[in-house]
């Protein structure tokens, strides 16, 4: 259970396929388009059901509830080696006897 | 009518109410509009857009000369060859990129028309130059990004971008891939009666005028000269309008205005499953062709950005290459930087080898970098993607399937687009729904496509369109 007044992140969908614009490529069309948003609970709620939420500029915006705190997950992602040798490269090359 | 074709009927009428501003008093003969009346009607010169801006966080960024990237791009011209290459850090504005000029005069022109808040559909760098304006002002304000593909799988430096909306305290409506953005954008501008802190509306684009014009007088200030030519990241070509239009105000000299893009040819913009195969959401070609031939095609009825009017070269480089100098910026010149923005820096690397020691060429921007928005986190997503990364020639470079780092600093090329084609396909653009043209519509294409009369002609021969002669 999410108490009223947690920060939560929501899910709606906006357009349903056969909603959606024309001319655009088969794969977009064939799926939903989908919002997501966050905001401040409007009554006790479980994950997965639908709910209100007010948001930051005091919308009150309708969806299913998909997480409270939602937390910022991005990274830098797994190390990348190839900019070692970027960095030689560029290094070497500056210092080479041309 | 479903609700969709419902509320895109609409739309002009949304807008209008959004901008508070008359397009259609702009409008005039078959396709023809006075853009610099609309220019102008603003009624902000540049020393007023200044002082705003300076007032808000933003402008009077340094001009820095790039020593060790100059040395090594003359390792590669040919003797005598390799201008000296400054870069314009504009990073250091307030929200961390140049889109700062054009949400502060947007987001003072909203206050002052006494509208409650900003809304901008943006997934780029402007989302958080507008939340960062309008916290300032005591705005309320909400950011329309297209994100994620409908599995829920974000880009990287979208998400990123997301975070600082938030922090600048912006409400951030996320969605998945599709042009119907538009209409999460209109139905919330009809909700809230905001503004709509458009990239396209005049006030966006004469924030950057003050761009062009530090230039000008930052040369001329470190190096004592003017440069032979400015470098912009182009993709709605508003940065690029806005930066040549300043040039002008402060300098009668011919600078030749060079736009660059990442190519990203064969990966289609609206596609849910390309979406993620990308890895530049900005600066691309996916949207400097398309906005470049048909500058109406934004989210404002006319949009006061026209690149091909100012534009005398469009050079394209690779993924590959854009993170190669990024990586390099960091490494020669400690200068750590978003990818996006140094779309502009790649291009100048190459280009710099075709001018003489003793000129000078300025690449216009950098953006901030942090987690998602970097080199390491791009490139990490891509092999999640999985996309070859991979060293070699970048020439061999397929977008959506590989990214291929140059494995020498002298292979990074500058690719030549041939401007006659979409000065052409402007022109075929623009007259698609006109059976008759005015004298005055064809000085209107001629300003558009910054070409003589006698050009427009040749071309409307071509496609079979009239026009009456005077």
């Amino acid at each position: 259970m999410i108490r009223k007044g947690a920060w939560v992140r929501i899910r709606k969908t906006v357009l349903n396929p056969e909603e959606r614009a024309e001319n655009i490529p088969e794969e977009t069309r064939k799926v939903p388009l989908f919002l997501w948003t966050k905001g401040y609970l409007l009554e006790d709620a479980e994950i997965g059901s639908e709910v209100k939420i007010k948001t930051p500029t005091g919308r009150i915006e309708a969806g299913t509830l998909l997480e409270e705190n939602p937390a910022f997950r991005h990274d830098y992602g797994p190390f990348v080696p190839e900019i070692l040798k970027i960095r030689e490269i560029v290094r070497e090359e500056l210092a080479g006897d041309e | 009518m479903n609700r969709y074709k419902e509320l895109m009927a609409r739309r002009n009428e949304i807008m209008k109410k959004a901008v508070r501003l008359d397009y259609d008093s702009y409008e005039f003969k078959a396709i023809g509009f006075d853009y610099e009346r609309m220019m102008a009607d603003t009624g902000y010169g540049l020393e007023e857009v200044r002082r705003i801006q300076a007032a808000s966080g933003v402008g009077g960024t340094p001009l820095k000369e790039l020593r060790n990237i100059t040395a090594l791009a003359r390792k590669f011209a040919k003797p005598g060859c390799g201008a000296r290459i400054f870069i314009k850090d504009e990073a250091l504005n307030d929200s961390g990129s140049f889109k700062a000029r054009r949400a502060a005069l947007s987001c003072y022109h909203a206050k002052r028309l006494g509208y409650p808040g900003v809304i901008t559909a943006t997934s780029g760098n402007y989302g958080a130059a507008v939340a960062s304006q309008a916290a300032k002002l005591g705005l309320k304000c909400i950011v329309v990004q297209e994100c994620y593909d409908s599995k829920g799988i974000g880009q990287p430096e979208i998400i990123e971008k997301a975070r600082a909306c938030e922090a600048y305290g912006a409400e951030v409506v996320q969605l998945s891939v599709g042009p119907e953005l538009f209409y999460t954008f209109l139905l919330l501008l009809e909700e809230t009666g905001y503004f709509n802190a458009s990239l396209y509306t005049p006030y966006a684009i004469q924030g950057i005028e003050t761009l062009g014009w530090e230039i000008v007088h930052d040369s001329l200030r470190v190096a004592g000269k003017l440069p032979k030519a400015v470098v912009v990241t182009n993709a709605g070509g508003g940065n690029l309008t806005g930066t040549a239009r300043g040039l002008r105000i402060a300098t009668d000299e011919k600078i030749e205005v060079i736009a660059a893009s990442v190519n990203l040819a064969g990966l289609h913009m609206a596609s849910d499953i390309d979406f993620n195969r990308k890895s530049f959401t900005t600066g691309h070609t996916g949207f400097g062709m398309p906005f470049m031939t048909n500058p109406d095609r934004s989210d404002v009825p006319r949009s006061a950005a026209r690149p091909l009017r100012y534009m005398d070269r469009y050079v394209t480089v690779n993924q590959g290459e854009v993170f190669f100098v990024t990586e390099m910026l960091a490494s020669l010149e400690g200068i750590e930087r978003g990818p996006a923005g140094n779309t502009s820096l790649a291009a100048a690397f190459a280009l710099a080898q075709e001018y003489s020691q003793d000129d000078m060429i300025v690449v216009q921007e950098t953006e901030y970098t942090g987690a998602g928005k970097h080199h390491q986190a791009q490139l990490a997503f891509a092999k999640t993607m999985g996309i070859d990364v991979r060293f070699g020639d970048p020439e061999e470079e397929i977008p959506g399937k590989s990214i291929v780092l140059p494995d020498s600093a002298g292979k990074i090329r500058a690719r030549e687009y041939d401007l006659d084609r979409a000065r052409r396909s402007l022109i075929r653009n623009a007259t698609q729904r006109a059976d008759f043209l005015t004298a005055d519509d064809l000085d209107f294409l001629a300003a558009e496509v910054n070409r003589d009369r006698e050009y427009v002609q040749e071309v409307l021969r071509e496609i079979n369109k009239k026009w009456e002669e005077n």
